[in-house]
């Protein structure tokens, strides 16, 4: 059966921060561009960005890209590759200019200059003092960036296919990417976009930890197409934790909570933080916090009836405090915990937060590759851009507002090469006879599986399963046992079945096809976890505590359709300036 | 079943929190809620993540009183 095919000069998947973002850049340029989004763009889960945009404007106090750069090395735990990190925070200023142009309604500071946030990690002269970097708007940053970027896509004629779901890459005999199938969810169609140049802007695949503070959406198809196509992924090891996020729900609780005299038990009624980090106890940085709750937890000394939470006392503060103070926490815990924390603790867990790794890209926003020699060959036509991509600036853990930044930064260069790209391949090339048959067939499979499994029981097995064996802090046997378990559960995601075969806005085939993609980033996240031995920025092993530079400083990549591990080099040459050399990380 | 298919993906957000909130609240309280107020329910979908959400934790309050209603249905989600 040939599908419908409509043709575009470019396709983007996805329609957050850096998908808009890359589509200004071609639909200003003149082009005929695409953008897919699973639900309106506005919806994105940018919108849940809330800390700022990271860039060295200087408004606050004396500041330049290079020591922005300098803390981004660092937050990375050099595994970010420092030429990519140089592009990045000398982009940055321009990039939140041109926002601003484009009516972005930036906080202000009395002279009339955007006003800049401090933030956690940012500092002066190379880590000596703090420094205010944070370029926001209220705690709505992530949402008036979208509706900025979006009013300016409408204005640049950019052409949306909001609630479509992009299934599978098209790639020809050469390895060049022609487009993507798409599924329409209001008929149930599917058909062929074709382009010239196609760019993944899908965001992070956080839903496939049990606890995890991303929303449904977040489900990494950019990944699972990349990975289905023979694409590896990159540094999937890397995950970023908060130490406290609501159990069974994902909802943060602030940091602040505990700043404000909030503390945490174990199941004993102990404070058991004074063990961990008898000075700072439950004000210990977020890591130190998290692995003291991971450890309980694993030690049979965590709260319920599983014994899989810890609870947050903040009940001693007094209810005009907790009103005052912490405005919304009683609420969110009524809420997501079912506890008034006036008179109950709140039960937490480490929740995951944010994906550092995915498909490998340079700075352009082009994917490459290892091919022959050369590590890093693009892929002829084909781009990927902010939490899908790996570029790597956020190498083993990122920089707070860093994401932001990235967004912009990057959306912007890939739709840049984009546009040079178009110019120098100016025709459509020939779709390979097959083209769309792999996608029909999965779709077929699901449509006739007999006796298979719910998607809902495989997908909380494999959240459960990452949560139990790959979580903050990690420890070696449940890595290799997780190893076995995810495997087996991959197997079983290929025969889901689903009762209900309608076609309008059938949610079960959707999170059917969801699951397809989340098992390629669960699979790819615990086969390189568990091969890393070392500790390195969010990969944290109970049996190798320390850094490994000697062995270590690489990329991880790992090729799903063949389980096959290997490595690339970090890049430590900046463009311009010196390499900031490896230093332990303390703050 | 294709009305409900469809408010359910309408129901997806960008925040974690109105996902949790309103697909309580799909399977609890919609299929009791009466016309003007299915009607009312479908143009608070229409709202930004961020504006609904303030609503949802009563920092604003809307107007219109079918609007009250069912906001409280979804708050008592």
């Amino acid at each position: 059966m040939a599908l419908l095919k409509r043709k575009f000069d470019a396709v983007i998947v996805g329609g957050g921060g850096s998908g808009l973002r890359a589509a200004l850049q071609l639909s200003e340029a003149g082009l005929k561009c695409a953008v897919l989004s699973k639900v309106f763009p506005t919806r994105s889960h940018t919108v849940a960005a809330q800390g700022g945009i990271g860039a060295s404007l200087g408004n606050m106090g004396e500041d330049n890209w290079l020591w922005h750069m300098y803390d981004t090395v660092k937050g990375s735990d050099y595994l970010g590759d420092q030429d990519a990190i140089e592009f990045m925070c000398r982009m940055a200023p321009q990039v939140v200019y041109e926002l601003e142009h484009f009516g972005m309604p930036f906080d202000r500071n009395e002279d009339g200059t955007i006003y800049q946030r401090p933030f956690g990690g940012h500092s002066q002269n190379f880590g000596e003092r703090p420094v205010q970097r944070s370029c926001c708007a209220a705690d709505r940053t992530g949402h008036a960036m979208l509706h900025t970027l979006y009013q300016c896509n409408i204005r640049a004629q950019t052409q949306f296919f909001v609630e479509w779901m992009a299934l599978d890459l098209i790639l020809d005999q050469e390895g060049h990417v022609l487009g993507v199938t798409a599924l329409e969810m209001e008929t149930g169609d599917v058909i062929i976009l074709q382009a010239r140049a196609t760019l993944f802007a899908t965001g992070g695949a956080g839903r496939v930890y049990a606890a995890s503070t991303n929303a449904f959406i977040n489900t990494g198809d950019g990944l699972g197409m990349a990975a289905r196509a023979g694409i590896p992924l990159e540094d999937m090891e890397f995950w970023q934790f908060h130490p406290t996020g609501v159990a069974g729900a994902g909802v943060l609780i602030t940091e602040g909570v505990r700043g404000e005299g909030g503390y945490l038990l174990n199941k004993n009624g102990e404070r058991f933080m004074e063990r961990y980090a008898p000075t700072m106890k439950d004000l210990a940085s977020r890591d130190v916090v998290a692995r003291a709750v991971a450890t309980e937890i694993k030690e049979g000394r965590g709260a319920g009836k599983d014994g899989d939470y810890i609870l947050l006392k903040l009940d001693h503060l007094g209810p005009e405090v907790i009103e005052k103070r912490l405005p919304g926490i009683r609420e969110i815990a009524k809420k997501f915990a079912n506890v008034d924390p006036v008179t109950d603790p709140i039960p937490v867990v480490p929740t995951c937060h944010y994906q550092m790794g995915g498909i490998p890209t340079n700075y352009h926003g082009q994917v490459v590759v290892p091919k022959g020699e050369n590590p890093e060959t693009p892929v002829a036509g084909f781009y990927a851009a902010g939490e899908c991509a790996c570029c790597s600036i956020h190498g083993a853990n990122r920089l707070g507002t860093n994401s932001l930044t990235d967004l912009l930064v990057f959306g912007k260069a890939a739709g840049d090469h984009m546009v040079q790209f178009l110019k120098e391949n100016t025709n459509h090339k020939d779709l390979p006879k097959n083209a769309g048959e792999h996608t029909l067939a999965r779709l077929a499979r699901l449509e006739n599986q007999k006796n298979g499994e719910n998607v809902y029981t495989v997908a909380t097995d494999m959240r459960k399963t990452m949560q139990a064996h790959c979580g903050v802090f990690r420890f070696p046997e449940l890595l290799v046992d997780g190893v076995k378990k995810i495997r087996e559960i991959a197997g079983r995601a290929k025969h889901t079945e689903i009762k209900d075969k309608s076609k309008v806005f059938n949610t079960a085939r959707i999170e059917a096809l969801e699951l397809d993609n989340l098992i390629e980033v669960a699979v790819a996240t615990l086969v390189s976890a568990e091969a890393r031995k070392e500790s390195r920025g969010a990969h944290d092993r109970a049996d190798y505590h320390k850094r490994d530079d000697a062995n270590w400083m690489k990329h991880t990549l790992y090729y799903n359709a063949v389980n096959r591990i290997s490595y690339k080099p970090v890049h430590l040459k900046p463009l311009s300036v010196e390499t900031f050399e490896p230093k332990a990380r303390v703050y | 079943m294709t009305e409900m298919n469809r408010l359910r993906w309408n129901c997806r957000r960008g925040m974690l929190e109105l996902d949790l909130v309103l697909t309580g609240f799909l399977d609890k309280h919609y299929p009791k809620l009466t016309g003007s107020q299915v009607k009312v329910f479908k143009e608070l979908l229409d709202y930004p993540d961020t504006d609904l959400w303030d609503m949802i934790m009563a920092r604003t309050e809307p107007a219109d009183n079918t609007m009250k209603t069912v906001l409280q249905l979804i708050r008592a989600s």
